[in-house]
């Protein structure tokens, strides 16, 4: 018998790629964010309202991560952005490879701000590195309070939380204290955003902490 | 579910190395896995099961180091665990800027096997 020592990271080959995504991203000073939650969260909703109430300040383009089909992506489009969808046939999460080989499609040099769309999922897509800028968390008032404790790795990982749904909130048990404390428990430095995708409350203000973050960025 | 795929690369690396270093047959392969990972052991062991069969992992078997989640603070310098409250922030000093030192850990350790 022998014993063969690795030590090698079980996500290294998905970490190189990522780092490449990173590097392109820095070298042309576009923001890249990794937009995360549970299926039926409201991503899309929040990426539409968001496009349409920055209202042309930035160029932007969208990643679409999707199992099978094109439906979120062609809502996208008919914003008026820039979309590349990718179907990842079954797998749960979206990895830097695939997130690499949409580049060519995507005008970066033009971009100021890419969003690129996971697959809904809080499990898998924590653990996989895209070369983002940041993630984004999105939780919504209608899937309950014990998301975060449930999941503490996305909500750790993440630089901000939207919660979504906010409209709702009058008809659910959902408790925006409790979600605060809890999330800010796992990662005291996350904003918190209290929006609604469907009826656009908070979006503006997101939108705020965005282009600030796009200005950031570009003066690196 | 993404288990299923870890595993599959786990045991390519695996494969790959046992080639280079002559080994026919492996026997034992062992993880280390942090709890603030999102990888649930018992799926990894079926995965492994069910994508070890018919070549050189069969009836090998799988071995799991579970890494708790410690922290240290960014203020105090203080080393603390953290439990499944998921409290990210120094007892001692109550700074919240903290650094996770152990608890994401995700690689494959070693692996055991007979020679050709």
């Amino acid at each position: 018998m022998v014993q063969i020592k690795i030590e090698s990271n079980i996500l290294g080959a998905n970490e190189i790629l990522a780092r490449k995504n990173r590097n392109i991203f820095t070298e042309k000073k576009v923001l890249l964010v990794n937009l995360m939650s549970s299926p039926g969260s409201g991503k899309t909703s929040i990426l539409e309202k968001t496009i349409e109430l920055l209202n042309g300040q930035l160029n932007l383009g969208v990643i679409e991560g999707d199992l099978y089909t094109d439906q979120d992506a062609q809502r996208i489009e008919k914003k008026g952005v820039r979309v590349i969808q990718i179907n990842t046939e079954g797998t749960c999460h979206l990895d830097a490879g695939m997130v690499g080989k949409t580049f060519v499609h995507l005008p970066v040099d033009k971009m100021d701000l890419v969003f690129i769309e996971n697959v809904g999922n809080l499990v898998c897509p924590a653990e996989f590195d895209l070369g983002e800028d940041f993630k984004v968390v999105v939780i919504s008032t209608a899937e309950g309070n014990d998301k975060p404790l449930k999941y503490p790795l996305i909500f750790r990982e993440a630089k901000a939380v939207l919660v979504n749904k906010i409209d709702l909130l009058p008809y659910t048990d959902f408790s925006l204290e409790k979600i605060k404390e809890d999330i800010s428990k796992i990662n005291p430095s996350a904003k918190i955003f209290m929006v609604s995708g469907r009826t656009g409350q908070g979006i503006n203000k997101w939108n705020q902490w965005l282009l600030e973050e796009v200005k950031r960025k570009k003066s690196i | 579910m993404h288990e299923f795929s870890l595993m599959a690369s786990i045991m390519d690396t695996i494969k790959e190395t046992a080639v280079q270093n002559n080994i026919a047959r492996v026997t034992k392969v062992k993880l280390v896995i942090g709890k603030l990972s999102m990888v649930l052991p018992d799926s990894m062991q079926f995965a492994f099961e069910a994508l070890g069969k018919d070549d050189m992992f069969t009836g090998a078997v799988l071995e799991f180091e579970e890494r708790n989640i410690s922290c240290q603070c960014s203020t105090c310098q203080h080393l603390f665990e953290v439990d499944r409250s998921y409290r990210f922030s120094c007892p001692q000093c109550g700074c919240t800027e903290v650094e996770v030192i152990t608890g994401r850990e995700l690689y494959i350790d070693y692996f055991e096997g007979d020679k050709q």
